[in-house]
């Protein structure tokens, strides 16, 4: 059971409208918007400072999706807190939306960065949170990355930076789904150790349950809170098509099938533990 | 333009001997590769950057271990704090310098044109370019200004970045023109990607009263038998050669083209359209992509038919030595390409 029912309540929501998203096109990166809407939640209803009616407001934390194809977890997240309108979920992916597929900064209010390059977001990362120390501006950056961009060597340049610069204002979240295009991600390069390269180079870095709500809580909270001026990671261990009980059992992969008649079974399942 | 044909990494298995008497050595300075006796001025870019800095403070400066071989180490002196030493590490030096972008800086960031354009390219083009953030990303050793070899010789540099959407890309003349362009291209909204040359930079441009503006190329000198269209240090060779070609009575323009993109396409098709002239293209970049071509494609597009040739460096790895030689090898001095354009005539 989780203990922070407001929180469940968003995760909840969060994985309904991402469902519904990907009811719209009939596909969709669905398995990774369920696996890491907790751990959204916890940042858009926990952590973060943002105003819905402003999303360029400057004391805003930034939040910068690196995986763009997540971006269907993010719209979902972003229709949650009040940035995107529920009734623009009809279209998702089709001509002229605001919400394509793939994240883009110039499409849509409230995604900060460009993705799908991946590799990307630490770096920039980096650079906005030494911007904000220029202007000392207190505003964290949060960067949410994927454990396949850990195989992308600039990501570990931007790692070292973070370091070098003592960015204290940067907090890196790795959804850890142990999923890429052609398979497990542990089966393509070596990711071990998952935390104690972090610390090695330099990082204050935990490891939680990605889908465990009072952890992902915890988490932040420390991270925020760290007094050491250091860059921070947190990895989330998250269970794709969290929720859905016969799409988690399905053979997992990257892009995880759902039949047309499928999707409406998936949203009676999701709503029958929607949280009280 | 020789070719592939003529390179020493044909014959590897050749014993060598030293050479006797003078000796001419590898050396990476423009200057000496210049005129004799010609005026040069020390780090345009450098201080350039530091006496704009004075009033804008949101200028910043980003190097990957290169801020001494970018004349950026005279603005890290004069504004130690705004000056962002980002290791050797282009990919998170241009990510970086997006991120500062996005929170309202200027960022300047410096390396040799082959790490940007080869290496970093992929960076420029999403977190720079497709936002079109104003991120000025300044670049030593264009073409052929090293003797290194391909490792550092950016001779494709602008036929990869001329593919970029929102890119501004600039092959500036001299020391006149680099301090001219870096104040510049600091008020330009979007990015840009600008050929440096480094050091003591040889002043050329300063007695023809000239001026830079963004996106407009320049007629320095009219002619009536040949018109060279030039970029970057080819427009200093060109006009030299001009001055050459005179005494053998042929009469040479120079329109130099400082932006190669946006390209002046009004201008050079107005000049190439009055008729009677050899169009001759002159770049220090590989004939292929650069700014040969794009005036060819200008010309074509617009219906404007003129003998045309092109001087730059051939399709091929280039060889390492020194620069002297090279340069005749290549046909890019003012001695080979003053011989192309009379045997042309």
């Amino acid at each position: 059971m989780q203990s922070n029912v407001s929180l469940a309540r968003r995760a909840y929501a969060i994985r309904r409208f991402a469902l519904r998203m990907g009811e719209v096109q009939g596909q969709g990166y669905i398995g990774q918007a369920l696996g890491v809407a907790d751990v959204l939640a916890v940042s858009y209803f926990h952590a973060m400072a943002y105003r819905a009616d402003d999303p360029t407001w400057e004391g805003r934390d930034r939040f910068y999706l690196s995986i763009g194809h997540y971006a269907i977890a993010l719209y979902a997240a972003l229709i949650e807190a009040g940035i995107l309108p529920e009734d623009e979920i009809g279209t998702y992916g089709m001509d002229d939306s605001r919400m394509p597929m793939s994240g883009m900064a110039a499409y849509t209010p409230g995604m900060e960065i460009t993705g799908g390059s991946l590799g990307h977001g630490l770096g920039i990362a980096v650079g906005a949170a030494l911007g904000l120390k220029r202007k000392k501006n207190p505003a964290f950056v949060y960067n949410m990355l994927s454990d396949g961009e850990l195989g992308e060597g600039s990501t570990w340049e931007a790692v070292m930076s973070a370091v070098q610069w003592k960015l204290d204002n940067l907090i890196a979240i790795v959804d850890f789904n142990d999923q890429q295009a052609d398979g497990k991600t542990t089966a393509a390069l070596a990711q071990m150790p998952e935390v104690g390269r972090w610390s090695a180079f330099g990082w204050f870095a935990q490891e939680v349950d990605g889908n465990d709500l009072d952890a992902v809580v915890a988490a932040f909270d420390a991270a925020r809170h760290h007094d050491v001026a250091q860059p921070r990671v947190i990895i989330c261990k998250s269970k794709m098509c969290k929720g859905v009980p016969f799409l988690e059992d399905r053979e997992i992969t990257h892009f995880v099938r759902v039949e047309p008649d499928e999707w409406t079974k998936a949203l009676s399942i999701l709503d029958e533990g929607k949280p009280t | 333009m020789n070719g592939q044909y003529l390179s020493r990494r044909q014959s590897k298995e050749t014993p060598r001997t030293a050479p006797k008497g003078e000796r001419l050595a590898t050396s990476a300075m423009i200057a000496s590769l210049d005129a004799e006796g010609r005026k040069t001025i020390a780090a345009p870019f450098g201080h350039a950057l530091v006496d704009l800095a004075k009033d804008r403070d949101d200028i910043v400066g980003l190097t990957a271990d290169l801020s001494k071989y970018t004349d950026l180490h005279v603005f890290a002196k004069a504004y130690p704090d705004r000056f962002y030493q980002m290791g050797m590490a282009e990919a998170v030096m241009i990510s970086a310098a997006a991120g500062l972008a996005r929170e309202g800086f200027t960022p300047f960031a410096t390396t040799y044109a082959v790490f940007a354009a080869r290496r970093a390219y992929d960076f420029i083009i999403m977190a720079i370019a497709e936002e079109n953030l104003p991120v000025k990303i300044v670049c030593a050793l264009p073409g052929l200004t090293t003797g290194y070899g391909p490792s550092h010789q950016a001779t494709e540099d602008l036929a990869i970045m001329r593919g970029m959407p929102n890119l501004t890309i600039i092959d500036p003349c001299d020391a006149t023109e680099i301090d001219q362009a870096t104040r510049v291209i600091a008020d330009h909204p979007g990015p840009v990607y600008m050929r440096l040359l480094r050091g003591q930079v040889p002043d050329v441009l300063s007695e023809y009263d000239y001026k830079f503006e963004l996106g407009q190329a320049k007629l320095l000198r009219d002619g009536r038998d040949v018109l060279f269209v030039s970029s970057g240090l080819m427009t200093m060779r060109v006009l030299d050669a001009a001055k050459a070609l005179q005494k053998d009575g042929v009469d040479c323009g120079v329109l130099h083209v400082p932006t190669i993109k946006p390209l002046d396409t009004a201008t050079i098709i107005a000049e190439a359209s009055k008729g009677g002239r050899l169009v001759v293209t002159a770049e220090n970049h590989s004939v292929v992509g650069g700014l040969g071509e794009a005036v060819a494609a200008t010309l074509m597009r617009a219906g404007v038919f003129v003998p045309f040739r092109q001087i730059g460096l051939p399709d091929a790895f280039l060889d390492a030595g020194a620069l002297l030689t090279l340069h005749d090898q290549y046909g890019i001095s003012v001695k080979a390409l003053t011989a192309s354009v009379k045997g042309w005539l």
